[in-house]
């Protein structure tokens, strides 16, 4: 704990930060603490795990219907959607408590935290940090491999070794997506819940191939919010697929670059957000 | 009674004043209803007709659904009756002279009438200016619809009252929350409309009550001979008797709950 308090007097302010220490710190004091409910976090974990097995459920029925969707078997469908929700789903625990920062706001907690000597954007990412969420990573990984084994993938040494950046990139993205969608309740207190068609709505519409929305909507996930950079490049890289809008196929080496910048963009909205903000002083 | 028309009233009032919210929530439903709509499209481009539904019969169903979702409100936000019972201001509630069950539905419906005006139907114009929506065409088409809503908002209350009921016996009803906002969502068509399961597992679907939250107001409005005597007055006297019997339900386990429930003062 002493971690926590880091302006004691022999603890100097200069130190300097140490944010994925304080992040990790901050995540499991709160999980621990969640922790003191086995019963109820365990039915909650395995809530949240229904809903990833949901969701995956529902691309499992489209696709038995279909057959095919524009030239996706029912595997890569599912390869699709399950990369989608193990993505979303990893970037939702590491960075989705940021949308609660309306909340915040409101109740004038954001001006307790601006007093502490962490960043704020840590403490609210860790803030009531749920684990729980790992119950909707854990289903959607173990789908993705299945559907990685049944789908027809061509591996060379580059595809294993750039399986991981991928996901790593996506997380990053999807996070970045979080927290800038997050920002927005600087400007506009009420709005979380649009928020919530960028974070939600973005796991939705990538839990399935994206030409199927036509060529607008894949050019607005792929030039304005990356979403297309989360999974469905990384399939097409992964599926030797030519990409049905006739993007070049550059664009699927692209999602570290991508995840690089989108998370520089949203720190900058961040900073602008924080710097825009006026405490009430209640 | 004039008490509850008061009580109504203030619920209506108090959610007319989130205006930003209720603006962003029809720009989430709206954007949610065309993500599942082309999805839907792409899947009925593929296979014409399933199990009795066409892809116009489907894009209807996703806007029936994305405009009754915050009015039946079963993926939540819960009632504030839960986090009362938790920290006992409940107590204050059941101090009035009114049934407590009686007092939540007059706050709940108002909040209701409020999503479906302000949120619902705007949700619901949307879907209809970008996607060619089967409506009814009669009058007498559309009361009856009305009336499903309404009977909509009714279930979706008591489904709620009764989940938050469970915290006298259990304090913390978020677990409660964590199993039944995803199952009920699923089983009332929201995830995907009922046809599209398998028939033997639609038809145990549809038997449950939270089926009568948008699959049943989804058909009436479409006219489906899959309701109940294959008639849209066989659908409302379903939805009539679920709301009937879950609000009979919540009565009878208030009075249970209300002989146990210890209120410590201080």
């Amino acid at each position: 704990m002493a971690d926590l308090l880091p302006h004691t007097p022999d603890r100097p302010l200069e130190r300097p930060a140490r944010p994925v220490r304080t992040y990790v710190l901050l995540a499991w004091t709160w999980s621990r603490a969640l922790a003191q409910y086995p019963a109820s976090l365990a039915l909650m974990t395995f809530g949240t795990s229904l809903g990833a097995v949901a969701e995956i459920f529902a691309v499992f029925v489209v696709f038995r219907h279909a057959g095919a969707l524009d030239g996706f078997s029912l595997a890569e469908g599912l390869l699709i959607a399950s990369l989608a929700n193990l993505v979303f789903a990893a970037a939702d625990m590491l960075m989705g408590m940021v949308e609660g920062l309306g909340q915040h706001i409101r109740s004038g907690s954001l001006d307790v935290m601006l007093v502490r000597p962490v960043s704020p954007l840590i403490q609210i990412a860790t803030d009531r940090f749920a684990l729980r969420r790992l119950g909707r990573v854990v289903p959607a990984a173990v789908v993705t491999g299945v559907a990685l084994y049944h789908c027809d993938i061509a591996w060379t040494p580059g595809k294993v070794v750039m399986l991981p950046v991928l996901l790593v990139s996506g997380v990053a993205i999807a996070a970045a997506v979080w927290t800038a969608s997050g920002c927005l309740q600087f400007f506009v207190a009420d709005a979380r819940e649009a928020a919530n068609s960028l974070t939600y709505g973005g796991q939705a519409l990538t839990e399935y191939p994206l030409s199927i929305y036509g060529k607008g909507v894949v050019y607005a996930v792929t030039f304005a919010v990356p979403l297309a950079f989360v999974g469905w490049q990384p399939v097409l890289y992964l599926l030797d697929r030519p990409d049905p809008t006739g993007l070049p196929d550059l664009l699927r080496h692209a999602p570290p670059f991508v995840a690089v910048l989108s998370c520089a963009a949203a720190a900058l909205l961040w900073r602008l957000g924080l710097r825009h903000y006026r405490s009430t002083g209640s | 009674m004039r008490v509850y028309p008061a009580v109504y009233i203030r619920g209506l009032r108090r959610y007319s004043t989130y205006r930003a919210a209720t603006l962003a929530g029809i720009f989430t439903n709206s954007v949610f209803g065309c993500i599942n709509a082309a999805v839907l499209l792409a899947l009925f481009s593929v296979r014409p007709e399933i199990n009795g539904y066409d892809a116009a019969d489907a894009v209807t169903q996703v806007f029936v659904c994305q405009g009754l979702i915050a009015t039946v409100a079963i993926m939540g936000p819960p009632l504030d009756l839960g986090e009362r019972i938790r920290s006992g201001a409940v107590g204050t509630d059941l101090l009035r002279p009114v049934p407590l069950l009686g007092w939540w539905l007059a706050e709940d419906l108002g909040r209701a009438t409020f999503s479906i005006a302000f949120r619902g139907v705007p949700t619901f114009l949307i879907g209809a200016l970008l996607f060619d929506l089967l409506l009814p065409t009669t009058f007498g088409h559309w009361t009856l619809f009305l009336a499903s809503v309404a009977l909509a908002a009714v279930i979706g209350f008591a489904l709620r009252y009764l989940y938050e009921l469970a915290g006298f016996w259990i304090l913390d009803t978020r677990g409660i929350w964590a199993i039944v906002g995803l199952v009920g969502p699923v089983a009332a068509g929201m995830l995907l409309p009922l046809p599209l399961f398998p028939p033997a597992a639609a038809d145990v679907l549809r038997a449950l009550p939270w089926a009568a939250t948008v699959q049943i107001p989804a058909e009436v409005m479409l006219g489906k001979e899959s309701l109940p005597g294959g008639t849209v007055a066989g659908g409302l006297a379903l939805q009539a008797a679920w709301a009937a019997a879950l609000l009979l339900l919540g009565a009878w386990l208030t009075s249970l709950a209300t002989r146990k429930v210890v209120v410590q003062g201080g």
